[in-house]
């Protein structure tokens, strides 16, 4: 169905008794052109840009549990381009024009809101590094401001300016950034692609690779029987090394658990995202009031789906010093997502050494911004058997050939990318 | 998450600090590129029972050898593993 203001009149005059399924719960059919593995944000926005932009619409996307139960369903929902390194750069500002026009892509209201992302400085030398970031980022096209610290007195006067150990001095701003409505997000992707004939496949655990005498991957084994495909594209981050595993491969990541929390509802403070540049604490405001917010994680490797007390303290600390008012605000709830730490912090996609096997992995916790992107740049690697040029530096050998994307410059220690 | 250490016991996880899965050894200088490469980058990444290395830098500032469950935090074993953080980088 169509969704529009007339859509929603009809429903609302009906009383809403006569909504149609978003999308289509598909059984899994004998064999596709191509398989995805994982109903998140990435397998479902690579489903759907095989079937509208590369013409594959014979495609499958498996999923364990119901779509959107992973980690498009725990992320704090911000999107932003403000990546300073080649390859990381003008890939997550391929991501956020596609943001831009991802509601009239998919008929569907992703409540994308640019509202802003602020990463604040505290020192000289942190000002320095962020000025650099933004001319980086304005030579690659890209928006971005550097604010002084009278700027952000008129723009958020509750900020700890006067902070003895790291005073607020100002930030960069991009403020094409913002956030965007999760959930809506993959039942977007999943309307807009079912539509096109995709079958989105819940309760359907893969459980191994159906593979030929030359070992190319044919298919895949599942909880609901075998299904033969073309091609199989692996988009679980998270459990990559699990599901590579069954085709043989050790991957350079580890998973780790990342926290996230929300506040009490509030009256409107936080009008964009913000970051704190002397420890680790974002925060934003949802439509609903409560202030979402998280750190670093645990940084001990997990697929528990929780975390411990101490990165709460932590991540506590930094809102309290940031913005001393939210120690009278109450925290509502707290959850744990599992990370694909990757080697260098950036993600792969890329072929894989196995014929017919291809991945999308290693977003350690910046996935949900690259949703649209990875999707695109994924479907166009499965299409035509070569790397999109925004994400041809993604590559799985490039910790072999030296050719490490690195942001944070800190080596090949997963728990602190 | 709490860790009983050897020496100091049940301490709380902030004492600890957490340097990953202990099976990965530095290969010998002349064993070539290919298992630098294993050795730097590749990880099981096991999800079930895994034995890792902590350092108690809070306490007694020992090597500990923790055998952990990846999917439930329950820890089964804590032993003290002298040298496993210089085994790590050194051999």
């Amino acid at each position: 169905m169509k969704y529009s203001i007339f859509s929603l009149a009809r429903a609302a005059l009906s009383g809403h008794k006569n909504w149609q399924r978003t999308w289509r719960d598909a059984s899994p059919k004998d064999h596709y052109d191509v398989v995805i593995i994982g109903g998140g944000g990435h397998g479902l926005a690579t489903a759907w840009f095989l079937a509208s932009e590369f013409g594959i619409k014979n495609v499958a996307v498996l999923e364990k549990g119901w779509i959107g139960s992973g980690n498009a369903g725990r992320n704090t929902t911000i999107i932003r381009s403000n990546y300073g390194l080649p390859g990381n750069t003008g890939f997550y500002e391929l991501s956020m024009k596609l943001w831009e026009r991802m509601e009239q892509d998919l008929n569907y209201n992703s409540m994308v809101s640019q509202r802003g992302v602020l990463n604040l400085y505290h020192s000289d030398a942190q000002r320095d590094a962020y000025a650099r970031r933004g001319n980086t980022m304005r030579i690659n096209g890209i928006d971005a401001e550097l604010l002084d610290q009278a700027a952000l007195k008129k723009m958020l006067p509750f900020l700890n300016f006067d902070h003895a150990r790291f005073p607020v001095q100002g930030g960069l701003l991009q403020r094409r950034g913002g956030t965007a409505r999760h959930d809506a997000v993959v039942w977007g992707y999943a309307h807009a692609a079912s539509e096109l004939g995709v079958d989105i496949i819940q309760n359907c655990e893969v459980t191994g690779f159906v593979r030929d005498g030359n070992s190319k991957v044919t298919g895949v084994e599942t909880s609901r029987g075998k299904i033969g495909a073309g091609k199989v594209g692996m988009a679980v981050a998270g459990s990559s090394s699990r599901v590579a595993a069954m085709a043989g491969l050790r991957l350079p990541i580890e998973s780790h658990v990342l926290q996230a929390f929300v506040s009490e509802a509030i009256k409107p403070l936080i009008p964009g995202v913000m970051t704190f540049g002397a420890g680790h604490f974002y925060v934003s405001q949802s439509d609903k009031g409560g202030l979402v917010f998280g750190g670093d994680i645990d940084g001990y490797n997990s697929y528990a789906q929780r975390g411990n007390l101490p990165v709460m303290e932590d991540v506590c600390e930094g809102g309290m010093a940031l913005i001393p008012m939210i120690g009278r605000v109450r925290l509502l709830r707290q959850w744990g997502g599992i990370m694909d730490m990757s080697m260098d912090g950036s993600p792969i996609i890329d072929k894989t050494p196995v014929d017919g096997l291809y991945l999308n992995a290693g977003w350690c916790y910046g996935g949900f911004k690259a949703t649209p992107g990875s999707g695109f740049v994924f479907a166009h690697l499965l299409a035509r058997d070569e790397s999109h040029k925004e994400a041809a530096l993604f590559r799985l050998d490039r910790f072999q050939r030296g050719a490490m994307i690195d942001e944070k410059g800190q080596g090949a220690q997963p728990n602190l990318h | 998450m709490r860790i009983t250490c050897p020496f100091c016991g049940e301490r709380e996880l902030s004492e600890f600090s957490y340097l990953g899965d202990a099976k990965p050894v530095r290969p010998a200088a002349d064993a070539g590129e290919e298992a630098v490469y294993d050795y730097v980058y590749l990880r099981d990444n096991v999800a079930g029972v895994m034995a890792e290395n902590w350092y108690h830098g809070g306490g007694c500032r020992a090597w500990l050898e923790v055998t952990r469950n990846t999917l439930t935090h329950e820890i089964s074993a804590v032993e003290p593993a002298a040298g496993a953080g210089a085994r790590q980088v050194a051999k």
